[in-house]
């Protein structure tokens, strides 16, 4: 049992490329590269969702972190209602930025964010779903959705595709 | 009894003029109703049949009311009236639910003179109609009317606007005014001077009535408590009124008094 754990730990830390995790869950959402005249990184925001709509942990929100006082070209806030689904459910309580949540937007590529061993541990047990939506300026939008039980029985790696606007998204629990 | 060919333009006349509630629609379009971020916003008010185009007359803003989330009064900006429609911009700058309205009250007589035997006809305020009516004038009929046109944008986190209490109002049950969607029930209550509106009629009708052969508008009525509900078949802007009449007038003269309702509200996908 050890020996097996041992090896499945380098083996998925080479697949992300990054550090094995301690514990937890982790994801791996991919912003596609996109053809197209005029390109914005898009705004996206990751969360754990409970089966009611209610919103257990909001993971990862990517926008404009300029403002005008900062960057003349700074919208900084001003689109994260765009991000609809998200929005409605728990991002117009949140006050951003929120350390270890939200951030710049991110280029095209795998990117992957953790969440945070203490928000993991105020999870009940219960059926979950994780949600990645992704709106972009002069763009589209679109929502992925990954269901997962939690705690998970064992080490697991699930991944659901957008087709427009997100790429890959996996999701790894571990026990 | 023979209306003079004055009497029947000076009546179309007016009528036109006020853009009749029942011949045409009364609307406030605003540019978006959710925000994440202060910003200004615009508004188009505007009299047509069409939904939401404005093609027939501009609405009168000095009846103009815009209150913020803390209920205190917001001035509009660069408020233009053009040929067919009026428009406004709103700074909306602290998080919650704004409202915006226009909120007409009147009265209108009509009467016969008694010298002449001619019908006439004066609209205005309580006070300026006891000036036009002669004191001789028989078969006196006064109508009292209020009207609201209103539409809501919230920044943020929505709250709940304060009631108004007087003439017909509509109120969310669950939710905000501004955070409908497709596909999802929605319930309102109308109320009459804060009081349930029970048995009302309502009318909801979704945009863009130029591009589709029917209107397609759906009638609900409201129950014991006022309430309706909606459940939304697409996203877009859409309007909703109502009217009713009572005889709980102000004036000592009316018998009975219009209420009228309409509201935007924008359902996203």
């Amino acid at each position: 049992m050890q020996v097996r754990y041992s090896l499945a730990a380098p083996a998925l830390a080479a697949l992300f490329g990054a550090p094995a995790l301690a514990a937890g869950l982790a994801a791996n959402i991919e912003v596609p590269r996109l053809n197209t005249s005029e390109y914005h990184r898009p705004y996206v925001a990751a969360w754990i969702e409970r089966p009611d709509n209610s919103v257990a942990a909001t993971v990862a929100v990517w926008y404009d972190v300029r403002t005008r006082t900062n960057n003349p070209e700074g919208e900084g806030t001003k689109w994260l209602k765009d991000l609809r689904q998200w929005w409605r459910r728990t991002g117009r309580d949140l006050e951003v930025p929120i350390d270890g949540v939200t951030g710049a937007t991110k280029p095209a590529g795998k990117h992957q964010i953790n969440l945070a061993d203490a928000a993991t541990a105020k999870l009940a047990p219960g059926a979950y779903k994780f949600v990645v939506e992704a709106a972009r300026e002069v763009g589209g939008r679109e929502v992925v959705t990954i269901p997962f039980q939690w705690p998970p029985a064992k080490a697991d790696q699930q991944s659901a595709s957008g087709s427009s606007e997100l790429g890959e998204i996996k999701l790894e629990l571990k026990p | 009894m023979t209306l003079s060919i004055r009497t029947i333009a000076l009546a179309t006349a007016m009528t036109a003029a006020l853009g009749a509630a029942h011949a045409h629609n009364a609307w406030l379009l605003p540019s978006t109703t959710v925000l994440s971020k202060p910003d200004t916003i615009s508004v188009d008010a505007a009299i047509s049949n069409d939904l939401f185009v404005a093609n027939h007359a501009a609405m009168r803003l000095e009846n103009l009311q815009i209150t913020a989330p803390d209920g205190s009064a917001v001035k509009p900006e660069s408020e233009a009236k053009l040929k067919h429609r009026s428009v406004f911009d709103v700074p909306v700058a602290t998080p919650g639910t704004y409202r915006i309205a226009v909120v007409n009250g009147g009265a209108s007589a009509s009467w016969k003179d008694k010298a002449t035997g001619q019908p006439k006809r004066a609209r205005g305020t309580a006070e300026s109609l006891a000036k036009d009516i002669p004191a001789d004038a028989q078969d006196v009929v006064v109508t009292q009317s209020i009207g609201r046109i209103e539409t809501f944008v919230t920044v943020g986190k929505p709250s709940v606007p304060k009631a108004i209490g007087q003439g017909l109002e509509m109120v969310s049950t669950a939710g905000a005014l501004t955070d409908l969607a497709k596909g999802e029930k929605a319930t309102f209550a109308l109320q009459i001077d804060g009081q349930p509106a029970k048995d009302l009629e309502v009318t909801v009708t979704a945009g863009n009535t130029q591009y589709r052969d029917k209107l397609a508008e759906f009638k609900v009525k409201t129950d014991d408590k006022g309430q309706f509900s909606v459940t939304w078949p697409a996203a877009g802007m859409y309007w909703i009124d109502a009217s009713t009449k009572d005889n709980k007038t102000t004036l000592p003269q009316a018998k009975e008094r219009r209420l009228s309702y309409a509201a935007t509200v924008e359902v996203m996908p």
